[in-house]
């Protein structure tokens, strides 16, 4: 009895024992020191902590107009990025399951991007932003080229989700192709018998059906694209003048940049509280229309 | 008939048009190769067209300067080491937590959940902390260990999935046949497992593979650079220097999309199977 006992204990602690340990000591520990340090004044140097409350959180909601902008920058970012990527990679998904010559190697083409790390990508686009559009716009005489792309206010917002959009759109391209090639043939097939069009087809059809992978893809790329950071800090770095910096780029900044570590996990945390919160939100909404589809 | 032809049009405007829009999703890397070839001199008077005569100095500068054998072996011993044992210490709790249905299992798994919620700049500043107190830090050990920490609630999530589906009979009847615990587990359901092991190495692959954040925290030594770290170091000592960075970034991505093409279908499969159960 005794000896069962203990090699059930023996079992759970081998099968779950590694991966809790290390659990805890990477994520569960640093997120309940964050709160802890998040109401002191910890600068990374002194050993020294002083306790000073929720005065830290009180400066980044009240006092602090570069967290305010972070957070501005990173809703207007996220709205646009995960609507032009999932439109996107909808539609191309949905025109690559049509019988297409070269639809293989356009699966391909479009899902090459998202290999590449966000950092890589960066500098290879800032290449692109800096010199090639400027030689096309040269070449063209197109004025589109010709903007100061990653120096201006307004472009740079354009060139991060422009950069975005080829990073990510093949990616969600491929959960739809997955999730459209589950929408039954029949059913399709007797709506263009009833005398059903393309688009009532699609809109009153297929999209439902796919609602699943919705709810998927814009869990995904809200994910994504809220929590950028990578391709800020080597696209434009939060430039020109802050920006275009995100959240996350912003609680970097605080602690690596300006040393206050107690201000930068104040930040985190409430970081941490949207992302829980647009989460909660987003899964709820998707969930219900995924029912009545 | 008349439907078909008509049929064969619309597809050839289709075709055409996607065709089109790939070509644009490839004008990137058309600037990235053609430039990287080039001297600097013409990178700036005319980055449109192709070289006109091929620089491949360039890529040996590249090459030193990012250090690349040292930090493509660093990727790589930390992307291996980390997949290994998700793998395996996910798989095990995930299998664990599906057949022994107790509270502390239940309420393990719950925290595992919500704990993919958890951005991972929300735990950095702590976890340096740890890692520094711990002596993890700058060593390709500690990094593995923050990253099996970090992947492991979502790889647990997958298996925890996938584990559902594998029938309780097959384990019974090899218990019946004399197999412990340990056995059924590695010789009975390892294997059925294999499909969820492709999805969860790949996406892991991706994320660590390419990742900056964690390692240019927890690393600090020149050797143990890995290929974002040390891109991201060519950047901050030349800028502008794009006849160097150039080539170092096509040797950057090159593993990557090499490892791509060879594995596309297992990769395109496994990120649909993985957004289904995720």
């Amino acid at each position: 009895m005794s000896r069962r006992k203990l090699s059930r204990l023996t079992q759970q602690l081998v099968f779950t024992g590694p991966t809790t340990i290390l659990f805890a000591l990477v994520v569960l520990i640093p997120f309940l020191l964050g709160i802890y340090y998040s109401m002191t004044n910890w600068n990374g140097v002194s050993r020294h902590l002083e306790f000073v409350g929720l005065s830290n959180y009180a400066h980044v909601l009240t006092a602090d107009p570069e967290f305010r902008n972070a957070f501005w920058f990173t809703v207007r970012f996220t709205i646009v990025a995960v609507l032009v990527t999932n439109l996107l990679g909808f539609f191309l998904a949905y025109f690559l399951t049509k019988p297409l010559k070269s639809k293989n190697v356009l699966r391909t083409v479009f899902f090459m991007p998202n290999m590449i790390g966000g950092l890589l990508l960066g500098f290879i686009w800032q290449f692109i932003f800096v010199r090639g559009f400027a030689a096309i716009g040269q070449a063209t005489g197109i004025s589109f080229f010709k903007l100061p792309w990653l120096g201006n206010e307004p472009t740079a917002f354009w060139g991060i989700v422009i950069v975005f959009v080829w990073q990510y759109a093949g990616y969600l391209m491929v959960i739809y192709i997955a999730s459209l090639g589950n929408v039954s043939k029949d059913v399709i097939e007797s709506a263009q018998i009833d005398g059903a069009t393309h688009g009532q087809i699609l809109w009153k059809i297929i999209v439902p059906l796919v609602m699943p992978a919705v709810t998927v893809c814009l869990f995904l790329a809200i994910s994504w694209s809220f929590k950028m950071f990578d391709l800020n800090l080597a696209l434009t770095g939060g430039g020109p003048f802050n920006a275009t910096r995100s959240v996350a780029l912003d609680i970097y900044r605080e602690a690596f940049t300006n040393s206050r570590l107690g201000l930068g996990t104040a930040k985190a945390v409430i970081f941490f509280v949207i992302v829980a919160i647009i989460t909660a939100i987003q899964v709820r909404a998707t969930k219900s229309r995924e029912v009545e589809a | 008939m008349e439907q078909e032809s008509r049929y064969r049009i619309q597809t050839l405007i289709l075709e055409i048009l996607l065709v089109l829009v790939g070509l644009l999703f490839l004008v990137p890397f058309y600037f990235l190769l053609s430039n990287s070839l080039k001297t600097f001199g013409e990178i700036l008077s005319d980055s449109a067209s192709l070289p006109s005569s091929i620089q491949w100095a360039n890529y040996k500068a590249g090459w030193e300067a990012i250090n690349f054998p040292s930090a493509f072996k660093n990727s790589l011993i930390i992307t291996i080491a980390s997949n290994l044992l998700l793998v395996l210490f996910s798989s095990m709790t995930a299998y664990q937590m599906v057949r022994r249905d107790s509270l502390y299992n239940r309420l393990l798994f719950g925290v595992f959940v919500a704990a993919m919620v958890i951005p991972f700049q929300s735990i950095m500043l702590p976890l340096m902390d740890v890692t520094s107190r711990t002596g993890f830090s700058d060593s390709l050990w500690g990094l593995v260990i923050c990253y099996i920490g970090f992947g492991a609630p979502l790889s647990v999530f997958l298996f925890h999935g996938s584990m559902k589906s594998i029938p309780l009979e097959i384990e019974q009847a090899a218990r019946v046949d004399g197999s412990g615990t340990y056995g059924v587990f590695f010789r009975i359901v390892y294997p059925m497992m294999r499909p969820m092991f492709v999805t969860v190495i790949i996406l892991n692959t991706l994320w660590i593979w390419n990742d900056y954040l964690l390692p240019s925290l927890v690393l600090t030594s020149e050797s143990l650079q890995t290929i974002p770290i040390a891109t991201y170091m060519l950047f901050g000592q030349y800028t502008k220097q794009w006849d160097l960075a150039l080539p170092a970034l096509v040797l950057g991505i090159a593993p990557v999309i090499v490892f791509f093409l060879a594995m596309q279908k297992y990769i395109v499969s496994g990120i649909a199977a993985g957004a289904v159960k995720g």
